[in-house]
């Protein structure tokens, strides 16, 4: 079981770059077609410094760009099996756009057991900052951790 | 783009939107597409082995959803934050409806703020994910 010890673990830093193909895989997977994230033009004629990204592709940029997705789960010891994603939330401080350099920092910033012990919850922060500096998101996700016996 | 949160009242439903069904295409694709390379949306095998029935949808690909539903109406450089707790496990074949309602209008470093809170839920009502935005106006 995951305890406190964890907290203040970090992870690998990941690099990750904003491409226009992959995000228009993501679109077309989600149906959406507005034009500010299709098209270059119709996003500076909207007024934007670049083309946005959608609210929840930070998340994805992370699990793309990793050299390993489930480092994290192998640090700290725990069975894919039994991990459910609990929370996800995205503070934004600047936008992103298309072209953007990222660079993603996770550290486990919380662990609680819950339910006398049968789910712990570990909270992983992870602070984005761009290729000029500028810390642009921060995004915690919430990992559930079913300790009870599973059938295998 | 309009931008119809502009001048909202609370209370006032400003996110109202449906999604297609979600198949086994659906979780294929959003594992290709998100980085998520959770066995436990796209292998039955692996599913079962884990103690679920069957394959289910990726929690993200829901809130991904919302953020479409969302960015429809708010500009993507408008929105200051956005959460969600995952509430209930989203099912192959649900119908998603994203809904966002104006909670509270606030002010924090002399920008004024609507607090949006949001919900998914398939067509039987049941919420799958719960949540909020922050946006400025």
């Amino acid at each position: 079981m995951v305890d406190p010890s964890a907290i203040g673990h970090s992870f690998t830093l990941t690099h990750a770059r904003v491409e226009s193909g992959r995000l228009r895989y993501f679109f077309n997977t989600l149906g959406e077609t507005k034009p500010i994230y299709r098209d270059p033009a119709a996003a500076k004629a909207a007024g934007f410094a670049g083309t946005p990204i959608p609210p929840t592709y930070l998340f994805c940029l992370e699990m793309m760009d990793t050299d390993n997705p489930f480092e994290m789960l192998e640090a700290l010891d725990i069975d894919l099996r039994r991990v459910l994603h609990g929370e996800q939330k995205f503070i934004y401080h600047a936008p992103v756009v298309v072209g953007d350099e990222l660079t993603l920092q996770s550290t486990v910033t919380g662990v609680t057991q819950k339910k006398g012990g049968a789910m712990t919850l570990i909270d992983v922060t992870t602070r984005i900052v761009n290729q000029r500096g500028a810390h642009v998101a921060d995004a915690i996700r919430v990992v559930v951790v079913r300790n009870q016996e599973i059938a295998s | 783009m309009t931008n119809p949160v502009a001048t909202p009242a609370v209370g006032s439903l400003i996110v109202n939107k449906s999604f297609p069904r979600i198949t086994r295409t659906t979780l294929a694709l959003y594992a290709g597409a998100s980085g998520d390379h959770n066995p436990m949306h796209i292998d039955i095998d692996f599913a079962k082995k884990a103690g679920f029935p069957d394959v289910f949808a990726q929690g993200m690909l829901v809130m991904a959803m919302l953020g479409q539903a969302l960015t429809d109406v708010v500009r993507p450089d408008r929105l200051r934050s956005l959460s969600t707790r995952f509430v209930a496990i989203t099912q192959l074949g649900a119908k998603i409806r994203c809904e966002g309602t104006v909670a509270e209008l606030l002010e924090v470093d002399g920008e004024k703020r609507a607090r949006l809170a949001l919900t998914a839920k398939d067509e039987a009502g049941d919420v799958k994910l719960s949540g909020e935005a922050v946006v400025a106006l």
